[in-house]
């Protein structure tokens, strides 16, 4: 029988314990992943889905305003698009350990509850940087070129991590908050006029002016328009407006809002549990 | 990590907890709770539904903040000590914790690990689990395809990976079929032989007294009885074996037969006789056989037991209703 679980009380011990337990959280998820390669597969060629059904059958229409290729402008939007569907993964799988009761088991373990968080942000954008990889590599297959160079690539995809990053504190504060698979359902409902009302799929010029304005403003443009500067998808759709000059600034204050906001609120409801 | 002189598994005085959706006008989920548990056995903590069982449960396992009093598990505070609390025990909640999507094996290696076990050790001690709980073939299937009591017994290996001192049970068998049950009811026996503390809630007076060394009885929000469960049951009352024979007129004789079983006073009303008994199955076949040859012709033969209403109303103190005029009365089992 084991007895021992000696109390690792030093800093550098929980330091350590905190980083172990990290991993085994997150490579449960990584099981999952294992177990059911099917659904994993579909999760990461969904977006893939999107993309051709959006050049097939709507590139024509939508693609007439951009001047360029549909295909160079719809790309970064795919990209922002399958950052924002994370949150679905993230608040789907934090519901479902409340629910389970899987939380309080955590919480009735000898762990620290940044482990049980940690691992879940390391498995959710492991999850999420698949994603992505897999959907920039189909677009080039489909016959997207973007402007490459190092330090543009580098800073695109750091936009759009970050877009994930925010996404993962929104996805747990709305997985801790909605308990009914009703809730979550109108969650999954909800993200798409958000999608459609930003320059994710359309350029904002084909929009009335006030609704193109409003469009910009949306944090999705913000990321997408950014990664069309760096990758050279087509000139800033929709004009020159406030929100276009300055889309890689907002591409990070919105996500850092996003998070400063969230991150706080989600900590609270961890410890609301208590109440 | 005992700390020394401490004999006492838990020990809670004063209890008060309101959670906060709670209205003005309801009363707090628990309202003045005291229990004392020793070292060793089973202690039922027997209420029913919204009687606090789950509230308790959840303030002596850290997972919920109390108003008011104060509780000692293991001796060590659920306020203040929180953590040395949790190296201590082990919880199986009203639902099966754990991962659907992985296989029971892999169940037992994660919380092996979260629980300070070295791969090696996790996993050796998750195939001695799996062979101890009867689940050493379809360790390696996923969860998703286990029964109800398949998952119940998963649920209470995973929690005694790490050998807790005490180990907190919520209703382990609700929902579950008799075999099920009986099957969760012997893997708790075995812990317990092990030298584990159990503190079992559950609604089912006949578990309880299955299991228990000790009962303490819940009503809202505080222990209102305790004692073995043959204490308690003397205080509420027999079981009763219910006969309605198919003409009235036989009622008397039916009384008159089956008076050597009684261990009360036989009633006959309603078309019904009705007999207090002390050994509800085999005063059954006892009775069965006696009437057998006697030539009268019954509609219903059946065994009543006292529902926990009829408890809790007798030792809250309320109108005190006579559990055999309860013609609804249904056995828990």
């Amino acid at each position: 029988m084991t007895t021992s679980t000696s109390a690792p009380d030093r800093p550098t011990d929980r330091f350590r314990w905190l980083l172990a337990d990290t991993w085994t959280i997150a490579l449960r998820d990584f099981t999952h992943w294992r177990n059911r390669p099917g659904i994993m597969a579909f999760g990461w060629l969904f977006p893939v889905l999107m993309m051709t059904v959006f050049i097939a059958l709507l590139g024509g229409v939508f693609g007439m305003a951009t001047g360029g290729s549909y295909l160079d402008f719809v790309m970064p939007g795919i990209l922002t698009m399958t950052m924002f569907f994370g949150l679905e993964g993230t608040m789907t799988a934090i519901s479902a350990d409340a629910s389970k009761g899987v939380t309080d088991r955590f919480r009735s373990l000898p762990i620290g509850g940044l482990a049980v968080v940690a691992g879940r942000c390391v498995a959710d954008m492991v999850n999420s940087a698949i994603g992505l990889a897999v959907t920039a590599l189909a677009g080039l297959a489909f016959g997207w070129r973007p402007d490459v160079s190092p330090p543009a690539t580098v800073a695109a995809v750091g936009i759009l991590l970050l877009l994930r990053f925010a996404m993962l504190w929104v996805g747990i504060f709305v997985g801790l908050r909605v308990k009914s698979q009703e809730g979550i359902t109108a969650v999954q409902v909800l993200v798409w006029p958000l999608l459609f009302l930003s320059s994710v799929f359309i350029d904002t010029a084909t929009m009335p002016r006030w609704l193109g304005t409003i469009a910009e403003a949306s944090p999705l443009s913000a990321a997408a328009t950014a990664v069309r500067q760096l990758l050279g998808g087509g000139a800033s759709p929709g004009g020159e407006t406030w929100f276009t000059d300055h889309a890689s600034l907002l591409a990070v204050a919105y996500p850092a809002l996003l998070i400063v906001v969230f991150l706080p609120l989600s900590a609270l409801c961890y410890r609301h549990l208590r109440r | 990590m005992r700390r020394d002189g401490n004999e006492l598994a838990i020990e809670a005085r004063g209890v008060r907890k309101r959670y906060p959706s709670t209205g003005a006008g309801e009363p707090p989920a628990l309202n003045g709770f005291e229990l004392t548990v020793a070292r060793g056995g089973v202690h039922g903590l027997l209420g029913p539904n919204g009687s606090g069982k789950t509230t308790a449960v959840r303030i002596m396992t850290t997972l919920l903040d109390l108003d008011e009093g104060e509780v000692q598990v293991a001796g060590y505070d659920v306020a203040s000590e929180g953590r040395q609390v949790r190296r201590q025990i082990g919880l199986v909640g009203q639902y099966a914790a754990i991962d659907e999507e992985m296989s029971g094996l892999q169940n037992l290696m994660m919380f092996g690990r979260l629980s300070r076990l070295s791969i090696r050790e996790a996993r050796r001690r998750a195939h001695e689990l799996l062979e101890q709980f009867g689940l050493a073939e379809t360790g390696s299937k996923r969860v998703s395809a286990y029964s109800g009591g398949m998952r119940r017994r998963l649920d209470l290996s995973v929690a005694l990976i790490v050998d807790p001192q005490i180990l907190f049970v919520d209703e382990p068998t609700t929902g579950l079929d008799p075999a099920g049950r009986r099957d969760v009811w012997d893997a708790i026996r075995t812990l317990v032989r092990g030298g584990t503390t159990v503190l079992l809630t559950t609604q089912y007076l006949e578990e309880a007294d299955q299991l228990a060394d000790d009962i303490s009885m819940l009503a809202h929000g505080r222990v209102v009885a305790g004692g073995t469960p043959a204490e308690l049951k003397a205080q509420v009352g027999d079981d009763w074996i219910e006969l309605v024979p198919r003409e009235t007129a036989d009622i008397a004789r039916v009384a008159e037969l089956l008076a050597p079983w009684a261990s009360g006073e036989i009633r006959s009303a309603h078309g019904r006789v009705q007999l207090p008994v002390l050994d509800r199955t085999n005063s059954l076949l006892a009775t069965a056989s006696a009437l057998r040859d006697s030539g009268i012709a019954f509609e219903d033969i059946s065994i009543r037991t006292p529902t926990l209403d009829d408890v809790f109303l007798q030792l809250t103190g309320s109108t005190a209703t006579d559990p055999l005029a309860d013609q609804t009365a249904a056995s828990p089992a």
